[in-house]
């Protein structure tokens, strides 16, 4: 049985028993109510796709300084990688937004909430990207580099045609991972107030007490962002991979 | 190739894996290094590669020292070739991109040139069907010989090899090692660090002991491995040639 239609089917059996579940629960349906917020939701939509495209952009360029800064030699270097990334990873997202926005924020008269948001997510981001980063250059061989020195390549040389393609191949799948991860966090800008997708649909339930109407399009507009990167991520996977 | 090689220390954190190591050969064309594990022979080779800087002492090859600056040390890294033990390939690479990389980035061959220039060694060493594949799709023997090749197509004045077949099954061993002979026999200068006794005995010109750090013995191959009076390098080889 082709792949496709093996998860076409397990989709459309998943969907019936939710569906079976729902016809014998009452549930009465009130799309239409909804479909008059359709505006609300595209907008919301829209904030989260620029947000997360932002937070993306950002958090790769935060990874890669704070993975420099993990690999230095330089103690105090380090110290400041480490510290970073360890804080970053050990405390909550939202602990993180809360605290970044009413008291960070505030102290430094950085008011825009969506420049906060995209800051805090981005630092967030950035602190798992920094690990997966060292980690994918700790994964090579020291003969690689040792072989480029050989050869006569210079220190950016060796970067640019021996270390760099290695590392963008191993860290591949775990960096897709980060970015669906950042996606779906971007929900939790809600909490300060940022209008984005999940606090649309919020707002929306509040307005017309249809829960499952509001939430349901919120899960489908997410996956409708998550799933063709996952997408992407196998089919360059595949094309990168080092058997032919 | 003359070889002069005079108080020779070299560390690692706290410890010495060099301590004063001394050797001066005839003029060969191969040399080789054996000796206990841990005794210094790949510290001693890198050193004489290139690739690393003793703490002290002095290298030179046909009167010329080796410099001790990095950039005049890339540029001698330039003239000669190393290979490793393994993983010296890069593996998202091809066969033939990996022999190209250097004759195109470090030498500045034309893609044509470089083509032109790795076909007859290719064919040679019967490898050339092999150009198209990945690392990942050839067997440690023939990665081998295509990292050799990769050395030698950018016309080295000599090769460095360090346990180049202690990787390797027998079979592939054989196959590594009688590519060594074939080019020793073309007239290629190198410094072999190898366990491979008989074939040491075969191909050296002179072999050089290296343990504790120093040159125990040195001399033809007869002189050091059947009839050494050195204690240490009679142990050595009575216990592995037995």
């Amino acid at each position: 049985m082709p792949r496709w239609l093996a998860h076409i089917i397990v989709v459309a059996v998943f969907a019936s028993l939710i569906a079976l579940a729902f016809s014998r629960v009452d549930y009465v349906w009130n799309w239409t109510g909804v479909w008059e917020y359709r505006q609300k939701f595209l907008q919301g939509f829209g904030v989260t796709v620029a947000l997360s495209m932002a937070s993306l952009v950002a958090s790769t360029l935060i990874g890669i300084v704070a993975a420099v800064l993990l690999g230095s030699k330089n103690v105090m270097l380090e110290a400041v990688g480490r510290v970073y990334v360890e804080l970053i990873r050990g405390t909550p997202l939202l602990v993180q937004l809360l605290l970044g926005f009413y008291v960070v924020a505030s102290a430094v008269g950085l008011e825009n909430r969506y420049v906060v948001g995209v800051l805090v997510l981005a630092l967030f981001s950035g602190a798992y990207m920094a690990e997966i980063f060292r980690g994918g250059l700790a994964a090579i061989p020291q003969t690689q580099r040792d072989s480029a020195r050989a050869i006569g390549l210079t220190p950016w040389q060796s970067l640019r045609l021996v270390i760099l393609p290695q590392a963008v191949r191993l860290v591949l799948p775990a960096v897709a991972g980060q970015f669906v991860s950042l996606i779906k966090d971007s929900s939790l800008l809600s909490v300060i107030a940022v209008s984005e997708f999940t606090l649309a649909a919020q707002e929306v339930n509040s307005f017309t007490y249809s829960t499952l109407e509001s939430y349901l399009p919120l899960a489908a507009g997410y996956l409708l962002l998550t799933l063709p990167l996952s997408a992407l991520s196998r089919v360059l996977e595949r094309r990168y991979r080092y058997e032919a | 190739m003359l070889l002069d090689v005079r108080n020779l220390v070299q560390c690692f954190g706290t410890t010495t894996v060099l301590d004063g190591l001394a050797l001066q050969t005839g003029d060969v064309r191969a040399l080789v290094l054996v000796g206990p594990s841990g005794g210094g022979k790949s510290t001693l080779l890198r050193i004489l590669a290139g690739l690393d800087v003793p703490v002290a002492g002095s290298v030179a090859f046909d009167g010329e020292p080796l410099p001790r600056d990095e950039p005049a040390l890339r540029e001698y890294r330039r003239t000669v070739g190393t290979v490793f033990q393994a993983y010296n390939l890069f593996p998202h690479l091809t066969a033939m991109e990996n022999l190209l990389l250097p004759l195109m980035h470090v030498h500045g061959l034309t893609d044509r040139d470089a083509r032109a220039r790795v076909r007859e060694p290719l064919e040679r060493f019967s490898l050339a069907d092999h150009a198209h594949k990945r690392p990942a799709e050839l067997s440690g023997g023939q990665k081998q010989r295509i990292a050799i090749l990769r050395a030698l197509v950018v016309q080295p004045k000599r090769l460095f090899l360090d346990e180049p077949t202690s990787a390797l099954d027998p079979e592939m061993t054989a196959e590594v090692l009688e590519m060594i002979g074939e080019l020793k026999d073309l007239g290629t200068q190198f410094v072999l660090v190898t366990h491979e006794m008989g074939f040491a005995r075969r191909v050296a010109d002179e072999v050089a002991f290296v343990g504790d750090g120093r040159v125990l013995a040195n001399g033809s191959p007869g002189e050091v491995i059947d009839r050494s009076d050195v204690p240490r390098v009679r142990s050595f080889f009575a216990r592995i040639l037995s």
